[in-house]
This record gives structure tokens, C-alpha cells and sequence, in this order.
């Protein structure tokens, strides 16, 4: 007599059928008392797209009565929004590009070489992560009017590479840390110059860390408030300072709106990049 | 080419260095001149150390305020640790790193606390969605009926908007700890007839506390030096002391503009001897 062999897999292999629903009653009871945290920790995101997917809803009434995406469709023909929304993607990607290109020849220095100053080098940089933008931002008001860069695209660019440095060249210095020199002087040896060695050995090998370090240098610029407030001098409106004037007296469901398309950017660099967190990276700044 | 890559490390750090030097040197430095007067835009700018003793005498307009800001930015910055230090290491204990739990407080994380905070406002304003659900329960019947949370006087609204930011931050910071710590500690201290409450108290918690501590301290200077969420969430009176900075910096009248960046490197100072602390620890 041959044995149906699903049915021996399940004897032999597949564990009995009591214990699995003892086990997922195990993990449900283990899994209940994180229903308060989740929650909590979902709450803002389901306040904004109750709020922004609304339309008519008055006081008293628990929920929205008729759901519409009008409110969308406004806030997204509106010019002022498309133009923060551009102003911010082009300062958040210029800021994670340059310091990207500024911070790996200073991150290189600081994770593989050992030499005098290399802590005062550190220390310097990590300045900029403790001092408060505020201070930055006053500071820099009157300077940047001064030399003509207040109000421009190019002065918000430039304010921004102060918090954002620091975190990059620290996420770079982390990799280059555990980083083999020795690949680059192969490499070398069989031939290729610096500019092949850089980009088909060293970049290769830290890719990871350079995703990470633009996701910083991304998340920082694009939810930057007062440094781009003092140093736009009211002329640029990045869509964190046009969310927060509309959350200083505007409707909700204008500001539900507008916070889902400033979260929106920031949750795509995340979700890309999320293979490479390895959680707890995402510092305080942001 | 091995010349080329064991070039000077100042080199490769000089366009970095430079930036942080230039931009951090500079604003620090006019922000110091314009509290003494000095680059003020008035035509009869002269050095004085008006703004300082103004402030710490509290007179003048923004003498007055001074030292109620002070205390009331102490307590929020204070209260708000404090509390999300312990639920943190309640959170911690509780979750202890499954990668699902790891992902949900990574998430958080992603929230700007412009972001979070204008959330909590969308949610306990008076005519926000818990007063909407209340309503229709028929605990109150108008809005005014419902708790002042947000904007309050005491400060309430900011305080809970750092919890729910600093609270996952500081978990993840503890879980980090955790998970780098080797079990046999626990082992050992099991096997010595130790109590699970016991191994906590004298094994778990010594392990955790210093960088809990660092973290801590790291938090206490980014809320107690922060705009956004005290602008957001505040009231007018009393208000935090980088609201006050700004409010006079951004003042008509020109002279103001020292009292704002006296009260800002105030804050400096304060918020950067905090950091220094949490350095040190964080080392140990």
C-alpha cells in the first residue's frame, strides 16, 4: 500500500494541527495589548485622511457624511501649493546631492585614516547637530541679506547643508569604517584608474550607506521649517512653511490635505531605502 | 595612485570643514554682535549689553516675559523627558525587539514634529475629532464643553506632542542596547536565584541606563531649543523661550532684534552644555 504523500508530509513534517492554534492564539494573545500602541502611533495619519477625504462634516457628526476627493483636487490646482511642492523637491534634492558629494571625501578621511585633529574634526562636525536651528537661522538672516543670497533657492540650499553634513558624513564614516581598502589597491593593480576604481569598486561596496546618507540629507532638508523661513525671507514658501501658516488658522481639511502631500515624498525615500535601515537610524532633527 | 589615495586627510575634509566652519562661525558670530547692538540695521548701531541686562534684570518688554519663559520651557522640555524616558523603558522592556514592533516605532520616527503636531491638533482641538466623538456620545453637546488640550496654558498640547515623538525614539534607542547585550548576564543572574523583577532592577536596567540617560539628555536639548511645535501647540502667554526669541527678532521695531538674539544664544548655550553632558555619558 502506497502512502498518499501530502498525507505523509502532514504526519511526518507538518506540525499537529492543535499546537498551530494554540500557537496563533498565543501570538493574537501577545499581539492585543500592541492594539493601544498601534493605534496611537497610526492616529495622526487616520485624523488626516478622515479629514481630508471629507467634505460637509459639521460638529456633532463622528464621521465624514460624504466622502470626495475635491479637497485634493483644490489644494493640487492651487499654484501656491505646486509651487512650494517644487521649490521643496528641488532644495531637497540639491542638499542631498551636494552633501552627498561634500561629505564622502570628509566621511573617507574620518572612517580610514588615523591622524592628529581627527577628533576636533569630528567634533566640528557634530556641532552643527546640537546647535539649534534657530540660533543658525537668526544668525545667518542678516549675512545672507547682506551678500544677496536671502530669499534665493541657492541660500536655502546652502543653510540646509549645515544640518544635514553631519549626518552624512557620520552615516558614511560608519561604512567606511568597516571598509577593506584593499579592494581599491587590487583594483588598481589590475589596472584601473581612480575614477573606475571610485565607481565600479568604492561606490559599489558602500552603496547601501550612501542610500542611507541621502535619506537623511532628504528627510532633514525637506522638513526643515525655520532655517528656510529666516533665510527665505518670506519669498520662498517650502510646503513645511505653507503647511504650517495653514495650520496657524486655515481649515483642517485644507491642512489634512497638505500634510498627506508633505508626508507623501518623505514615506517613498523611506519605503526605498527601508532594506538598508536597520532601525533607530533616523535621528532626532528630523 | 597609493599617494593619491593616502592624500592629506585635511584635504579631503577641507570643502565639509569649511561649510560647517564658515556658515556655524558666521551666524553665531553676527547673532552675538546683534545682541550687543552692533549690525542692527538703526543708524546709531553701538556696542551695550542692554539685551543682557534687560533680560536678566527682567525689564523691558522682553525682560519681563524672560524668566517665565524660562521656567515654563524648563517645564515642558523637563516633563516631556521625563515622562518619555519612563514610558520608553516601559515600551522596551514590553516589546523587547520583535522586527514588526521595531518597524512600527521606526515609522513614528518618519513623522516631522511639524507633522505630529499639527495631527494632535486635528485631533484634540475643541472641535477635533475626539470632541466630534464625545459629541456624538452625548458626553458634551457644543464644543466648548470639551477639555482645552491643545493650545492649553499649561503646556499640555506640547508635552503630549513630544511624548508620542520622543517615547519611540528613546524605545528604539533602549531596544538598540538590548539587542547588543549577551544573554549570559541574565543567565548567570537567573541561575543565582534572581526574580524576573530582580534581574530587571539590578542586571537589565544598569545595562540600558547610559545610554537611556544620553538619549535623554539629547532629547531635553532638541525640545527645549525647538520653534515648531510650541509655535503650533502654545499659547501667547505663557510662551516658550524659542517662540520669544523669534517673536522679537522678527519685531518692527529694530532695537527689539537684540533682545530676540540674546534670548536665542541663551538658549545656545543652555541647549549646548546639555549636549555636552550627553556626550560625555554617552561615551562612558
Amino acid at each position: 500500500m502506497t502512502q498518499d504523500p501530502l498525507s505523509a508530509f502532514e504526519n511526518n513534517i507538518a506540525p499537529p494541527l492543535k499546537i498551530r492554534v494554540l500557537d496563533f492564539w498565543g501570538r493574537l494573545g501577545g499581539g492585543l495589548p500592541r492594539i493601544p500602541l498601534y493605534t496611537l502611533l497610526a492616529a495622526p495619519l487616520g485624523v488626516f485622511i478622515l479629514y481630508a477625504f471629507s467634505q460637509g462634516w459639521f460638529f456633532p457628526a463622528p464621521f465624514p457624511e460624504t466622502w470626495t476627493t475635491s479637497a485634493f483636487e483644490r489644494v493640487l490646482s492651487d499654484s501656491r501649493t505646486l509651487t512650494s511642492l517644487r521649490d521643496s523637491l528641488m532644495i531637497a534634492a540639491a542638499v542631498s546631492l551636494l552633501s552627498l558629494v561634500i561629505g564622502f571625501p570628509a566621511a573617507r578621511a574620518l572612517g580610514l585614516r588615523q591622524f592628529r585633529g581627527r577628533q576636533a574634526a569630528w567634533l566640528l562636525l557634530y556641532l552643527p547637530t546640537v546647535v539649534p536651528p534657530l540660533a543658525i537661522g537668526m544668525g545667518l538672516n542678516i549675512l545672507f541679506l547682506q551678500i544677496g543670497l536671502a530669499g534665493s533657492l541657492h541660500g536655502i540650499v546652502l543653510a540646509h547643508l549645515v544640518p544635514t553634513l553631519p549626518y552624512v558624513t557620520f552615516t558614511l564614516a560608519g561604512a567606511f569604517a568597516r571598509y577593506d581598502e584593499a579592494y581599491e589597491f587590487q583594483a588598481w593593480v589590475l589596472g584601473a584608474g581612480a575614477w573606475r576604481t571610485l565607481f565600479t569598486v568604492t561606490l559599489p561596496m558602500i552603496a547601501p550607506s550612501l542610500a542611507v546618507a541621502a535619506l537623511f540629507a532628504f528627510l532633514i532638508s525637506w522638513s526643515q521649517y525655520l532655517l528656510t523661513l529666516l533665510i527665505g525671507s518670506g519669498r520662498v514658501i517650502t510646503l513645511p512653511v505653507l503647511l504650517f501658516s495653514a495650520a496657524s488658522g486655515g481649515n483642517p481639511v485644507t491642512i489634512a490635505v497638505l500634510a498627506l502631500v508633505f508626508l507623501a515624498p518623505p514615506a517613498l525615500v523611506i519605503v526605498a531605502t527601508a532594506r538598508h535601515l536597520h532601525g533607530g537610524e533616523i535621528r532626532e532633527q528630523y | 595612485m597609493r599617494d593619491r589615495l593616502i592624500f592629506s586627510p585635511w584635504l579631503a575634509l577641507a570643502p565639509a570643514l569649511t561649510i560647517i566652519v564658515l556658515l556655524l562661525g558666521a551666524s553665531l558670530a553676527y547673532g552675538l554682535a546683534q545682541s550687543l547692538g552692533l549690525m542692527s540695521g538703526l543708524n546709531e548701531s553701538s556696542f551695550s549689553l542692554r539685551a543682557y541686562a534687560d533680560l536678566f534684570s527682567g525689564q523691558g518688554i522682553a525682560g519681563r516675559e524672560f524668566w517665565g519663559s524660562l521656567g515654563f520651557s524648563l517645564w515642558v522640555s523637563l516633563a516631556s523627558t521625563l515622562i518619555s524616558a519612563f514610558l520608553a523603558l516601559l515600551l522596551a522592556f514590553w516589546l523587547s525587539g520583535s522586527r514588526f514592533d521595531t518597524l512600527a516605532l521606526n515609522s513614528n520616527l518618519a513623522f516631522p514634529h511639524l507633522v505630529w503636531a499639527i495631527g494632535l491638533l486635528l485631533l484634540l482641538s475643541q472641535s477635533g475629532l475626539l470632541a466630534r466623538w464625545a459629541a456624538s456620545l452625548g458626553w458634551i453637546s457644543m464644543p466648548a464643553e470639551f477639555p482645552v488640550l491643545v493650545r492649553d496654558k499649561y503646556g499640555f498640547g506640547i508635552i503630549l506632542s513630544y511624548i508620542g515623538k520622543e517615547v519611540p525614539f528613546l524605545a528604539l534607542l533602549i531596544i538598540s542596547v538590548l539587542k547588543t547585550q549577551p544573554d549570559g548576564y541574565n543567565l548567570v543572574a537567573e541561575n543565582l536565584g534572581a526574580s524576573r523583577w530582580q534581574r530587571i532592577r539590578y542586571v537589565t536596567l544598569p545595562l540600558v541606563l547610559p545610554a537611556l540617560l544620553s538619549g535623554s539628555l539629547l532629547a531635553f536639548a532638541f525640545i527645549f531649543s525647538s520653534y515648531e511645535v510650541p509655535a503650533l501647540l502654545g499659547v501667547n502667554y505663557p510662551r516658550m523661550l524659542p517662540v520669544l526669541a523669534l517673536r522679537f527678532f522678527n519685531d518692527p521695531d529694530l532695537s527689539a532684534r537684540a533682545d530676540g538674539m540674546a534670548i536665542s544664544l541663551v538658549i545656545t548655550v543652555i541647549t549646548l552644555v546639555v549636549a555636552w553632558i550627553s556626550l560625555r555619558k554617552g561615551e562612558q
